[in-house]
């Protein structure tokens, strides 16, 4: 095959990655609740094409505090993936996962952090999953890396790896609700060779 | 009254004494500010990308690079006046914001160091002396760059505000 720009796949590459994005956050949200045992609630996920500019006011401005948690993908399919929470909502769901143990306000402490990691881990694996069931195609999640700071500054890495094919960037804001309300952000990162084997393997044509 | 202009991600932006630029939530990307303190006019660029070469796939951002995003910013104060011979230049950002244990994990993850020594590279190549930088390490950086003094104002999550 020669080579794809995203510009000229641009259309169908969005159907398919908010295809998986819907299906892959629903299969998360299940994760999630089976691990807080309790119901978690969802909306029907946003799939949003934005320009860089905006995707800082989506998430609440460029210098909110948030939660990242950043992974490599690998296997048939190669790439990276995010998944964000704001700081608050992080810090809910570590309370509940650590049953409280977490002190309010201060810093997230190691064992907090170690708490999101595993978090992460368990929503992004869901939507993998999901990502691997749908084109039939061996995916692996590595270990993930977890942060916390400034919107900005996180989001900054996936809009790295876009700004080689263009100036969007492609995110899945999915509201859930135990208790509160929270708002998490998807991001999938599939390397360009990848998202022509992803097409395939789901029958669609490249020409 | 002096104002702030704002600076996007993949983007660059000029002014003039007393106003100042500022660029929010830095990560792996790198901010750029330079100035001429003669006329004391300058500008600040977000810059995401080290090598607009590396690039084939019809990119039409130039700020978005770091080689084509100094030229641009260059060119720019140097139509409101300054002289590239007096330019001098500050930057900051470039952080590695996940480390992967045993320093694996994607490779977009190390790019903040790439895009610090791209700029470094570019304005040595244009002769930009760089008076201060403050790039690297693991967490994020908003900053606000008066062309007036020089003055370089470094924010980032639970730290001090410094200057530099």
């Amino acid at each position: 095959m020669k080579d794809v720009s995203l510009e000229q796949v641009t259309e169908n590459y969005y159907d398919v990655l908010r295809e998986i994005g819907n299906i892959g956050a629903g299969n998360a949200m299940t994760a999630l609740s089976q691990m807080l045992q309790c119901k978690v609630d969802m909306k029907v996920p946003q799939v949003r094409l934005l320009e860089f500019a905006e995707v800082g006011e989506l998430v609440g401005g460029e210098e909110q505090l948030m939660a990242g948690v950043f992974l490599g993908v690998e296997g048939d399919i190669t790439g990276s993936m995010m998944f964000m929470v704001e700081e608050q909502s992080a810090r809910h769901l570590i309370q509940k996962i650590t049953m409280g143990m977490l002190p309010e306000g201060g810093e997230f402490e190691e064992m907090g952090l170690s708490a999101m990691q595993e978090v992460g881990n368990i929503i992004t694996g869901a939507y993998l999953n999901s990502l691997s069931t749908m084109t039939n195609l061996k995916v692996f999640p590595s270990p993930p890396a977890v942060t916390v700071d400034m919107a900005g500054a996180i989001l900054s890495v996936p809009a790295i790896q876009f700004g080689v094919y263009g100036d969007n960037i492609l995110l899945i804001q999915s509201q859930f609700y135990d208790e509160v309300k929270l708002d998490g952000y998807f991001i999938l990162i599939p390397d360009l060779e990848s998202y022509a084997k992803i097409m395939t393997a789901l029958g669609i044509s490249m020409e | 009254m002096s104002e702030i202009v704002k600076v996007g991600i993949a983007d660059l932006k000029t002014c003039k004494s007393p106003d100042g630029v500022m660029t929010l939530g830095l990560g792996s990307c790198v901010g750029i500010a330079i100035r001429d303190p003669m006329t004391k006019v300058g500008g600040l660029v977000h810059i995401m990308l080290p090598d607009s070469k590396a690039i084939t796939t019809g990119q039409h951002n130039i700020a978005k690079f770091a080689d084509t995003g100094i030229e641009e910013l260059v060119k720019q104060i140097e139509r409101m006046g300054a002289r590239r011979i007096r330019m001098v230049a500050k930057i900051a950002g470039g952080a590695t914001m996940f480390s992967f244990q045993g320093g694996g994990g994607p490779s977009v993850a190390q790019v903040g160091n790439r895009n610090a020594d791209a700029a470094r590279a570019k304005l040595k190549e244009l002769k930009i002396p760089i008076l201060a930088q403050d790039t690297g390490a693991n967490y994020g950086r908003t900053v606000i760059f008066y062309p007036e003094t020089g003055a370089f104002h470094i924010r980032a999550v639970g730290k001090p505000e410094k200057i530099i």
